[in-house]
């Protein structure tokens, strides 16, 4: 990844996706009308959080069969953007359901299990904290990270589609089938979530190239002491 | 295998010997429900079966966390590499996970009865309930028993226990209260079979996990 070309396609795509999200034309439907829209922006965050935090459980599983600090490095900052996907993503949500549902938490089975969802991810970080041998602490967060994340599967992939829910898509894939008719928002929305998605792992590659920085500095120090 | 019953007979020894902690959760267990009596005390009405259920798995959960978090993280330091000395890590697992499986659901059936007792008895359809009891154990029991091995090594145990139990047991909770709903309505036991079915597979795939992480949980 050391070519530049998908950071620049990311901006192209995110670029578009903003300009055709907010001006494209999109079809009528009652009660949703013109916050459609967000799905432009709402939808494509999940995509990214679930794309970012399969990543670092890729990672977690890396480390635990060949430990270095880079696997482990890798990991927690997948997961790390994840998590403010997976925020922006509940926020955006919130702004939508405010408009359509009339209140910004209404207890749906998406919203609760998108929520728990980041309890888990935060639960990771509070385990990393209370560790103190570095060593460990990499090994014991690798096998939450993965355990997590099969936890999650049924919650927010099985249960969902078991329950009815106000959600648009609702009885399928979540958040589909309401403009599977609709190319023309196709054309807006799978450039947006391969932009979100580039720019998730963009932000993400320059943290771990900063936190290795740090490690070297560090080592370097130590060497020098 | 052999191993795997001398450390459930173990574990079991260990527990009769050191009576005060079998009989501190029991009272753990009758203190939250008879709180829960006081405070609905005159109003026996109030408690609806939707309250009721909510009640039961509360205490049933933090039971359960309470009795799972200290089977690694109450043992003496130096006995696990006595263990791991004379069994593999998996044999030591699956033993914890049966022992912790067999306590649960000793607990939750104990619960219920202190339900009944001090509560009412909303449920129709009780075998359909004793099985959901024993499969919510089982999916306790596999999941808190690799849980509590990681909290173990951190610095604040039991805080971590919790917070790191409660998002991972969730699906197995919303799925458990879906059917005791069921049993109360006193539905037919087919409406909650594919419910079961789906609760034996998150057993299933959270055993198969922790069975695979665990043996890396305790290699320092």
């Amino acid at each position: 990844m050391k070519s530049n070309w998908w950071k620049i396609l990311s901006i192209i795509l995110l670029v578009y996706s903003i300009i055709g999200g907010l001006l494209f034309a999109v079809p009528r439907l009652n009660i949703v009308n013109e916050t459609i829209r967000a799905l432009y922006f709402h939808v494509p965050m999940w995509f990214g959080m679930v794309v970012l935090f399969l990543a670092s459980t890729i990672y977690a599983i890396k480390y635990l069969r060949n430990p270095n600090f880079q696997n482990d490095t890798y990991s927690v900052e997948f997961a790390n953007v994840g998590l403010v996907f997976g925020l922006l993503g509940i926020f955006t949500g919130m702004i939508w359901a405010n408009y359509t549902w009339g209140s910004p938490w209404h207890g749906d089975p998406k919203q609760n299990g998108a929520a728990i969802a980041l309890l888990v991810y935060l639960a990771y970080f509070i385990l990393r904290g209370s560790v103190n041998n570095e060593e460990q602490r990499a090994r014991l967060s690798a096998v939450y990270n993965i355990f997590a994340f099969v936890a999650m599967v049924p919650l927010i992939f099985i249960i969902p589609r078991m329950t009815s829910s106000m959600h648009p898509g609702s009885g399928g894939n979540p958040g589909f089938n309401m403009y599977d008719l609709d190319s023309k928002m196709r054309m807006v929305f799978y450039p947006a979530v391969i932009g979100w998605i580039l720019l998730g792992v963009w932000i993400a590659s320059l943290r771990i190239r900063m936190r290795i920085a740090e490690e070297k500095i560090i080592e370097s120090e130590n060497e020098n002491a | 295998m052999k191993a795997i019953g001398q450390l459930i007979l173990k574990e079991f020894k260990l527990e009769l010997r050191r009576k005060a902690v079998v009989s501190g959760l029991a009272l753990y267990l009758f203190s939250t429900i008879f709180i829960s009596y006081l405070a609905f005390a005159l109003r026996q009405n109030l408690i609806t079966p939707l309250v009721w259920s909510a009640l039961f798995w509360i205490t049933i959960l933090f039971t359960a966390i309470n009795t799972i978090a200290k089977s690694f993280i109450g043992e003496k330091r130096g006995l696990d590499i006595y263990f791991y000395s004379i069994a593999s890590p998996v044999e030591v697992l699956l033993s914890k996970i049966i022992y912790n499986f067999l306590l649960c659901l000793l607990l939750s059936l104990t619960g219920y009865l202190l339900f009944v007792l001090f509560l009412n008895d909303p449920i129709q359809d009780k075998l359909t309930f004793v099985v959901t009891l024993i499969l919510a154990s089982g999916g306790f029991a596999s999941s808190l028993t690799l849980l509590s091995g990681i909290a173990s090594k951190a610095s604040n145990s039991n805080i971590l226990m919790a917070v790191l139990s409660f998002p991972v047991i969730i699906s197995i909770l919303l799925i458990v209260i879906r059917i005791t709903k069921n049993c109360m309505d006193g539905l037919d036991p087919s409406v909650s079979y594919d419910r079961l079915l789906s609760l034996l597979a998150i057993n299933a795939l959270v055993a198969a996990i922790s069975y695979l992480l665990f043996p890396f949980t305790w290699k320092s």
